[in-house]
Order: C-alpha cells, then sequence, then structure tokens
C-alpha cells in the first residue's frame, strides 16, 4: 500500500510539477496542497488520468485553523497551575483567537478522493487566500457529489464556492446567522428559543447559559503513550 | 386563462413515510415529479462542533447517536480512526468481538430497513417480523454494554469488556405468566455466545420467511422494479456507497477492499446487483443479512476458542482495573489522568473508514497534540445518499418518493449530525 502510494505521488509531481505544494505520505494517507487556483486543473486530471483514476469524492470539508495549537491549559510552566486560564468572555473575543489579529490562511477545504479501480486514497488540501472572504472553484462539475458537500463547507464554516449551481445553507435553521463551526463561533450559540405565553409564539432570545469548560484543552509533547507495544497481540 | 400546470408539494418534515425529520419540497407535474428539493438539517445537533470540545473517548458515545440504528459501527469508524493516528491496535479477541457487533449491527440496521421499507410500500406485515429477531439482538447488546442501543461499547485501544459469560433472563412479572417465561428463556441458558449461536443457527429460516413475503410478491416488485435507477458511473459521480453502490453492480466493499479488524480472516462473499433498481438494492441487502449471519457463526466459534484480553495494556490510553487501581500507585495515577485529561493524540490528521450497514462510514480526525480533537469531520454515507434524492426521483410518480426514501435507507442522525 505505501509503495503505491509513493509510486502515485511521484507520479503527480511529474504530471503536476510545481502545482503541488506540499506533499506527504503520513499514516498510509497521502496528502497533497495545491493552490486555489489550481484547484479545477488538478482535480480535473486526479479523475480522469489512468494511473489516478479517482472517481470518486469520499468526502469534502472545511477546516478552520484559527486557534490550531492553542491550549487552555499550559503545562510548559514549572510551577502548578490552577487548570482553565479563564473563564471564556461571551463577545467571541477570546484570548488567542481573534481573527482580525490572526496572520497566516485561516480556512481549508480538505478532499478525500477515492479509486475504487485502484483501490486507493487521496487527500487534497487547499487553503483559502482570503481569510475574510474565503472563496474557491466548486468541483461539482467534476464529482456531482460534491454538491452538498460544498454547500455544508458554506454553511459552517462561510467558504464560497465558485459557479456552485446552488449554494444554499443546508445544516441549519432557516434565517440562522453566523457560521456555527468556526473557532470564533462559541459552542453555546447566540440565540436560544422558547415558547412565549404572552405572545402566543416561539421567540428567539440571547443564550443564558453559562459557557463552561469541563476539561481543558491541553497539548503535550511527549503523548505519554508507547506506541511501540504493538508486541503484545 | 392559462393553465397551471407545474405545483410544489411540501412533504414532512413530520411525514410518517419521511424516516424521520426530512421535508422534501416537491416540484409537480401532475403527479410527475419535475425536481426534489431535500431540506435537512432538522436534526443537526452539531455533533462533530460538540466532539472539539471533548477528550477524545467522552465523544464515542455522540457516535451512537449518529446513525442510530447501526450504532456500534459509528463507534468502530471513530476508534478506528483514534486507533490509526495513536499508532496502536486493538487485541485480537477485540478485533473479533468488534467484527462480530459489526455485523450483528449490519442485520440490526438491515432488519429496520427492510420492515421500515415495507411498512413505507404497504407490508404491513414485514415490520413486525423483522422486530422479532431485533429484539434478540438488542438483547445482545445489552448483555454486553448494558444498553440496548447505545452502547458506547467500543473504545480506544478493544472494547469495554470481554463478553459475559451468562445470558440475562427474562422475570416472572406482571407481564409475563410462566409458561411465558419458559419459553422466553429457553435459549438463555448458557452464555451470551450461545444465545448468539443459536440466533445463528434460527436466522437464515427468519430470512427465508422474509423472502417468502416480499421476493416474489407481486405488489412489492411493482412497486419496486425499475424504480430509482442508477447506473454505476452516476452511483460513483454522485458519491454513492454501500449498498446503493453495490445495487449498481460494483463490486466494491471496504470490508473486502481495504480490510479491518478481522475481515481478512473471516470467509464470506458480497453480493452485487444488476440493474440498479430498488428492487436489486432489496436483494443485496437481503443476502447481505445471510453473509453477516456468517461471519457471526465463525466469529462465535473462534472467540469460544481463544480466550485473552480485549483492552490494550498501556494504561495511558486505556483505563487499568479497577482492583489495580486499589493497591497501585501508578494505576492510579493512570486512571486519574484518563479521568481528568484524556490522552493527547499526536499532531497530525488521519481518514479511517469502514462499510457500514449504510455505505463508507469515514471519520477525519485533524489533531494538533491536544486531549480533544481539533477538528472531527464524519463522513456520513446517508448525507450522499440524501443529495442524490433529486436525481433518483426525477420523472417518478410522487408514490415512488417514498420507494426512494426507503431504499436509501435513510436516518437523519447521520445525513444531519
Amino acid at each position: 500500500m505505501s509503495e503505491s502510494l509513493q509510486n502515485l505521488s511521484a507520479h503527480l509531481s511529474e504530471l503536476f510539477a510545481d502545482k503541488i505544494q506540499h506533499s506527504k505520505i503520513a499514516l498510509n494517507e497521502l496528502t497533497i496542497e495545491v493552490s486555489p487556483q489550481d484547484l479545477l486543473e488538478v482535480a480535473t486530471v486526479l479523475r480522469n488520468d489512468v494511473v489516478c483514476g479517482f472517481e470518486q469524492l469520499s468526502d469534502l470539508c472545511g477546516v478552520d485553523y484559527l486557534s490550531y495549537g492553542d491550549s487552555e491549559w499550559d503545562v510548559g510552566g514549572s510551577s502548578f497551575t490552577r487548570g482553565v486560564k479563564r473563564e471564556f468572555s461571551f463577545d467571541g473575543d477570546e484570548q488567542d483567537t481573534d481573527p482580525v489579529a490572526f496572520e497566516g490562511k485561516r480556512f481549508a477545504v480538505v478532499i478525500h478522493l477515492l479509486s475504487i479501480k485502484n483501490n486507493r486514497r487521496i487527500r487534497l488540501k487547499i487553503y483559502c487566500d482570503d481569510n475574510d472572504f474565503p472563496l474557491l472553484d466548486s468541483v461539482t462539475d467534476i464529482w456531482n457529489g460534491a454538491n452538498w458537500f460544498e454547500r455544508e463547507a458554506f454553511d459552517l464554516y462561510g467558504i464560497m464556492f465558485n459557479n456552485h449551481p446552488d449554494l444554499r445553507r443546508i445544516l441549519t435553521d432557516y434565517g440562522f446567522s453566523g457560521h456555527p463551526f468556526r473557532k470564533d463561533f462559541p459552542l453555546t450559540g447566540h440565540v436560544e428559543m422558547r415558547y412565549d405565553e404572552e405572545q402566543k409564539r416561539v421567540i428567539y432570545e440571547p443564550v443564558s447559559i453559562e459557557p463552561r469548560v469541563l476539561v481543558p484543552r491541553t497539548i503535550r509533547d511527549d503523548q505519554r503513550f508507547s506506541p511501540a507495544s504493538e508486541a503484545e497481540k | 386563462m392559462p393553465e397551471i400546470r407545474n405545483f410544489t408539494l411540501n412533504f414532512g418534515p413530520a411525514h410518517p413515510a419521511a424516516h424521520g425529520v426530512l421535508r422534501l419540497v416537491l416540484e409537480m407535474d401532475g403527479e410527475v415529479i419535475q425536481r426534489a428539493d431535500p431540506h435537512v438539517g432538522l436534526l443537526h445537533r452539531g455533533t462533530e462542533k460538540l466532539a472539539e470540545s471533548k477528550p477524545y473517548n467522552q465523544s464515542i458515545g455522540y457516535m451512537d447517536r449518529l446513525d442510530y440504528v447501526s450504532m456500534m459501527c459509528n463507534e468502530h469508524g471513530y476508534v478506528l480512526a483514534l486507533e490509526k493516528m495513536l499508532g496502536i491496535e486493538a487485541p485480537i479477541r477485540a478485533q473479533y468481538i468488534r467484527t462480530m457487533f459489526d455485523e450483528i449491527t449490519r442485520i440490526l440496521n438491515h432488519l429496520l430497513w427492510i420492515g421500515a421499507h415495507g411498512l413505507d410500500v404497504g407490508a404491513m406485515t414485514m415490520f413486525l417480523y423483522a422486530f422479532r429477531e431485533r429484539e434478540d439482538l438488542m438483547d445482545v447488546y445489552e448483555a454486553v454494554s448494558g444498553a440496548r442501543l447505545h452502547a458506547t461499547y467500543y473504545r480506544t485501544g478493544g472494547v469495554y469488556r470481554d463478553i459475559p459469560d451468562s445470558m440475562p433472563l427474562h422475570e416472572k412479572s406482571r407481564w409475563y405468566s410462566d409458561a411465558d417465561i419458559t419459553r422466553l428463556n429457553k435459549n438463555r441458558g448458557g452464555t451470551v455466545l450461545d444465545f448468539i449461536e443459536d440466533f445463528t443457527q434460527r436466522f437464515p429460516g427468519c430470512v427465508d420467511e422474509y423472502e417468502t413475503l416480499l421476493t416474489d410478491n407481486r405488489i412489492w416488485k411493482q412497486r419496486l422494479v425499475d424504480i430509482g435507477i442508477v447506473s454505476p458511473e452516476r452511483a460513483l459521480q454522485l458519491g454513492l456507497t454501500g449498498a446503493m453502490l453495490r445495487g449498481s453492480g460494483v463490486e466494491w466493499d471496504l470490508r473486502k477492499k481495504q480490510p479491518y479488524a478481522m475481515y481478512d480472516k473471516v470467509d464470506f462473499d458480497i453480493p452485487v446487483g444488476t440493474n440498479g433498481d430498488s428492487y436489486d438494492r432489496y436483494l443485496v441487502r437481503v443476502e447481505e443479512m445471510r453473509q453477516s449471519n456468517r461471519i457471526i457463526k465463525q466469529c462465535v466459534d473462534w472467540l469460544r476458542d481463544n480466550p485473552g484480553p480485549v483492552m490494550h495494556s498501556d494504561h495511558k490510553i486505556t483505563p487499568p482495573k479497577r482492583e489495580q487501581m486499589k493497591g497501585d500507585m501508578e494505576s492510579l495515577i493512570h486512571h486519574f489522568k484518563l479521568a481528568t485529561e484524556g490522552y493527547c493524540l499526536p499532531e497530525g490528521e488521519a481518514y479511517a473508514a469502514i462499510e457500514h450497514p449504510k455505505g463508507e462510514f469515514g471519520c477525519y480526525i485533524v489533531s494538533d497534540g491536544a486531549n480533544k480533537p481539533y477538528r472531527l469531520k464524519v463522513r456520513a454515507p446517508g448525507f450522499a445518499h440524501m443529495s442524490a434524492m433529486d436525481e433518483l426521483t426525477k420523472g417518478h410518480m410522487l408514490a415512488d418518493v417514498v420507494t426512494v426514501i426507503g431504499t436509501m435507507d435513510i436516518v437523519f442522525g447521520e445525513v444531519d449530525r
């Protein structure tokens, strides 16, 4: 499997040369990164080329890298700490996750392709250029199944897709505002709804629940496990 | 006065044939569908966002609630992705248990599908027949995990516990007489494995019964044959997987092609259809039930002869035994760290897919080295199937929409997530 991935990786770098910004084989999976401008061209070849033959799009999803690598509990310090740094604030301006100050590319779209003919998978990663208006070309014409996956990425992350036939919200409520899976969108949301006895209808109000962290997010470099322990199985 | 021809029809969101909360906006020309626009998301709970706020182990229970009729298969996809990133493998016995429960789950799922599909199309009796067998399998779920539906039985590095030695018995109550109790407990005298084996001996006969009711039934065939035809090329284009793909004649099953757990050690066949219509998919799923039964039988035989651990022994990931914890300092620390913080995954990303009863169920995990996922994406087969709804129903009659929903085996827990 991994040998075939290496062959594929070599074949791809021959085909696309410098269009592949980054290529990596990890955990028996091949990931290639391309720029938004090259997406359509690379995707078409990936489907049509005989060696590639990725005729099915398994999955397409958005990722928001805004708070990548942030932890709520600093484990590097020498003294004991209390745990969570401080409570979440409601206005969405959390400590390290200020979208304005964020440098680098925030949104990425990850596409998983499957070749049934060659029995392999590939992961295609595209970072969007503009953090305020992430825009990509739609791959719906190449893989028709991408339609709803792109709608989902638009709904949850606000990533726009050029030439998508029908880019509407899909999972959130009618009339929903915001993109809930963005890292600066609070887990509790912004509004809650209830039935109002006086107005005799369902009304929306600002959320009344306090956001809380039960288990702080902790990053440990040592990982604390021994992957070599496969011998005992 | 111009004649008005096309009109829109609102189907659902609380229609009994919609298998949950599906709202379909249908553009109709008389009784013929011109365009179908499914509105999904009415059951959206933000599972993936919730998972980002919890240590890895605490999200296993959420997986049960995705496709809530094939619970353990969802868990399997998730723990497989975690194990891939951790670089560990579950002990062989745990993998056999997983294989067996994946197949039990497949039968559970297909039984609900055949019952509901039959009910939609007008075969009332099927529902009662299917639920009779489902009851036995849910008792097996209960025996190993304590819960009939949302088991949370699979864990990173194995399964929660070994299969218990005794099958729980029915007790006398105001609902059951002595005669009932004797009848109900007849095959529960032995171990859980005995009970499962007894089931595998009975089950082929049950499938024969379903087939007697449906396969050559004139009404069943009139409603299913040539409805919702998908060509193999279109099926691949639309991202269809599982029985939806095999019904069109594509030989693709992850259990054979990219084996996980113990599927390369057990003997089974993959049925494929020829026409790609609803009837072929029905035949494929019925045969899948028989094949699952075969796999379960082989797993039972293996599990009988081969005792062993069912959990990985690295207590940085799996909790230590209770007795150890009481007497051993290190075990106590391990338990404390697991309970308060969980385990961290190395930085990176992984996609693990399994052959779920409905198709390819994949979990894509991005980790930044923390004890919680940075991003978890669940690739639900039903989501892709649902998006093909428009193409499958175009040109069919209104009544065929119900058949197409049935044949896609839609469950909204996984479509909406």
